[in-house]
C-alpha cells in the first residue's frame, strides 16, 4: 500500500482499521543470492538499494533482534556532508543528495528537515582550518557558507559569544545540514525493501560464517544454516566478533558513544550547533527535546553504556556555549557501540574470503552515510566493484599508507 | 570505626560496579578519569624490526608491522589494555577489563609485568 495524505484522510474516517503491517515476518529459505547481516540502516539500506536500483533478487537480511534496535535507533540524527578530505566529501554529498529524495524515493515521512549546520569557530587559526573545509565542501557541491559573530548572532543569540576562554567569533555552516528522524529510515527501507521482496528475517543472530576453499558458502543462524555465495557484512559495533567467524582480524576497535535528550521545549535552536572549542553538538527534536552529545567514552567496550565522567564533559562543553541548557532538565541518555577505525573513517569493501563482503568502520558519523553506503555497498555486491564515490574505502589502506585521516590523529581510535 | 570501614568498602565495591574506579597497585582506588586509554595491551609486544640504510624491512616484516600498529582482536569480554596515569604518578598499567560489564578484574603496573615476562 502506497502512503499519502489522502490515504490517512480515508483511514481516519473508518477508525483507522485498514492499516497493514509495514513489512511481512518469513520464515528463512534454504537459500538466498545475497544475505546480508545486520538489520541497521546501513543493512537495510543495501537491501533496498540492491533491489531497486539493482535488480537484484533473492535477498535476505538477518538481523539479531529487532529492525531498529542498534545504533540506527541511537544516534543524534544529524546528517551533514562537511567533509575536507576527497576520499570521504564526494562520499558524503552523495548521501546528501540521496536524503534529499529519500522520502519521495521511498514513500515513507522520514522528517529529514534541513534546518542547516553551524560550526562553531573561536580563534583565526580555526577559522582558516574552517576556510579550508569549506572550499573543500564547495568544489564537491555540498555549498559552504562563512557567517562572521554579527551574524551568527543573529540566529542563535543565546549562544555564549563572550566567553572568556573560548569567544564565539564566527561559524561554517552548511545550510543543507541537518536531522532525520533516525527509527523512520530503518522502518522506511525495511518497508521498501520488503515490498520489493527482500526478508527480513527479526531475532536470527548469525553465529558462524561458513567458508570452505576461501569461499563462502552460507551462514549458521539461531533459525539454522541458510547457504548464500555472497554474503555482506553490516553489523556496526559487532564488525570484530561477525567477521572473527571468518577468521578476519579487523582495523577496528569497539567504543561506547552516549547520547542525552531534555524536557521538551518551545522551539529554541535554529537547527545543529557544534562547539568548535571541545566536543558537543546540539539539535532539537520535533517533539521538543534538545538531543545532544560529545566524546566516545574512550575505552573498548560493548556494554551500550557509559560512564559518568563523559556525562560530566558532554554538559560541561554545553554550558560552555549555551549556557541556557542548564536550565533544562536531563529526561534520558543511553549510549551505543560504535565501530572505531583506525584512521576515523569507514570500509565498503571485498575481503581475502571470496564472496564475503564487509561494511562497518563508522565511527559515530554513520547515520548520515546510511543512504550512500546502502547504495556503494550495493554496487559492490552487485557489480563486483567499488562504486566511484566510495573508491577509497579500502580495507588495505593502511598497508598502502593510503589513510584517511580527517583529524590526523594516527592509529587511536579514541582520539577521532 | 570498623564498621565505618566496612560501609566504606561495600561503597567502594558497589561504586566499582557502577562507574569505573581503577584499583592502583600503589595509589590505591582512584577515579579512571585520572587516566588516559592507550588500548589493547597487545601493543608491549612489538616486533622487532630496525631496518636501517643497509637493511630494508622485507615484505613479511612490513606486514607483521601493519598487523601490530592496526589490527586489534576487539573482543567481547576479557580485555588487557593500557592506561597510563596522566593525572597522577605517570604510571603504565595493565587492566584486565570486561568490556561486556566494564568491571575491573586485575590491575598490573606496566614494568613488574615487563621485569616478569624477562626473567
Ligand atoms: C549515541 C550515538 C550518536 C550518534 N550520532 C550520530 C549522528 O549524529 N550522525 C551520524 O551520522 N551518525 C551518528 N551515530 C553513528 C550511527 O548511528 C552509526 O554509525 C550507524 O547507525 C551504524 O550503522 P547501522 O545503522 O547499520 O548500525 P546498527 O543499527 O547498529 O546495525 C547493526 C545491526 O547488526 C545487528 N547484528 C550484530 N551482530 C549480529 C549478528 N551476529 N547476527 C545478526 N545481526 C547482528 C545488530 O543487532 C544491529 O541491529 C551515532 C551513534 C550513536 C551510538
Amino acid at each position: 500500500m502506497n502512503y499519502s495524505a489522502l490515504k490517512v484522510f480515508f483511514q481516519g474516517l473508518s477508525g483507522n482499521k485498514g492499516w497493514k503491517p509495514m513489512w511481512r515476518e518469513p520464515e528463512p529459505k534454504e537459500e538466498y543470492d545475497i544475505l546480508i547481516v545486520g538489520g541497521g540502516g546501513h543493512g537495510l539500506s543495501t537491501a533496498y538499494y540492491l533491489a531497486k536500483e539493482f535488480q537484484e533478487k533473492k535477498i535476505a537480511v538477518l538481523e539479531k533482534g529487532w529492525i531498529g534496535s542498534g545504533n540506527i535507533g541511537r544516534n543524534t540524527t544529524i546528517i551533514r556532508s562537511n567533509y575536507l578530505l576527497k576520499g570521504n566529501q564526494p562520499f558524503y554529498e552523495l548521501s546528501m543528495k540521496l536524503w534529499e529524495n529519500l522520502e519521495q524515493d521511498f514513500n515513507y515521512n522520514a522528517m529529514i528537515s534541513q534546518r542547516g549546520i553551524m560550526n562553531l569557530f573561536h580563534n583565526d587559526p580555526q577559522r582558516d582550518a574552517y576556510t579550508r573545509r569549506g572550499n573543500s565542501m564547495m568544489i564537491s557541491g555540498a555549498g559552504a557558507v562563512m557567517l562572521n559573530e554579527k551574524e551568527v548572532r543573529r540566529v542563535a543569540p543565546f549562544l555564549d559569544f563572550d566567553n572568556a576562554r573560548f569567544p564565539i567569533k564566527g561559524a561554517l555552516c552548511q545550510t543543507r545540514g541537518g536531522t532525520v528522524r533516525h527509527d523512520a529510515v530503518a522502518w522506511g527501507y525495511a518497508r521498501g525493501a520488503d515490498r520489493l521482496g527482500v526478508d527480513i528475517i527479526q531475532n536470527c543472530p548469525v553465529l558462524n560464517i561458513l567458508v570452505e576453499n576461501d569461499k563462502c558458502i552460507g551462514v549458521e543462524t539461531a533459525k539454522g544454516t541458510i547457504k548464500a555465495k555472497k554474503i555482506a557484512i553490516c553489523v556496526a559495533g559487532s564488525s570484530s566478533q561477525v567477521m572473527n567467524m571468518a577468521g578476519l582480524k579487523l582495523p577496528i576497535e569497539s567504543h561506547v558513544l552516549q547520547a542525552f535528550v531534555t524536557e521538551g521545549l518551545k522551539p529554541v535552536l535554529p537547527g545543529v550547533i557544534t562547539f568548535g572549542a571541545g566536543h558537543f553538538y546540539v539539535s532539537q527534536s520535533d517533539k521538543g527535546g534538545l538531543v545532544f552529545g560529545g566524546d566516545i567514552d574512550g575505552y573498548n567496550s560493548y556494554a551500550q553504556r557509559g560512564n559518568l565522567p563523559t556525562v560530566e564533559d558532554v554538559c560541561e562543553g554545553g554550558m560552555a556555549i549555551m549556557p541556557m541548557i542548564g536550565r533544562s532538565k536531563l529526561l534520558r541518555m543511553w549510549g551505543g557501540i560504535m565501530d572505531m577505525s583506525m584512521d576515523g573513517s569507514p570500509f565498503i569493501d571485498k575481503t581475502k574470503i571470496e564472496g564475503l563482503f564487509f561494511n562497518g568502520g563508522w565511527c559515530y558519523g554513520g547515520f548520515k552515510a546510511t543512504p550512500a553506503s546502502g547504495f556503494c555497498f550495493a554496487h559492490l555486491l552487485s557489480k563486483g566493484e567499488p562504486h566511484e564515490t566510495a573508491l577509497e574505502f579500502r580495507l588495505d589502506r593502511f598497508q598502502r599508507g593510503a589513510v584517511i585521516d580527517e583529524k590526523g590523529q594516527g592509529a587511536q581510535p579514541n582520539l577521532h | 570505626m570498623k564498621k565505618a570501614k566496612a560501609l566504606n568498602q561495600t561503597y567502594i565495591r558497589q561504586w566499582n560496579k557502577k562507574f569505573m574506579i581503577i584499583n592502583h597497585p600503589i595509589l590505591g582506588p582512584r577515579d579512571a578519569n585520572e587516566f588516559v586509554y592507550k588500548g589493547d595491551a597487545e601493543l608491549l609486544n612489538r616486533p622487532h624490526w630496525t631496518p636501517n640504510a643497509t637493511k630494508r624491512a622485507t615484505y613479511a616484516e612490513q606486514e607483521e608491522f601493519h598487523d601490530y600498529l592496526y589490527l586489534r582482536n576487539n573482543p567481547a569480554g576479557e580485555h588487557k589494555e593500557l592506561w597510563y596515569h596522566e593525572q597522577g604518578d605517570r604510571s603504565w598499567l595493565i587492566i584486565t577489563r570486561d568490556t561486556l560489564t566494564h568491571q575491573i578484574s586485575k590491575v598490573e603496573l606496566v614494568r613488574e609485568f615487563l621485569k616478569e615476562k624477562v626473567t
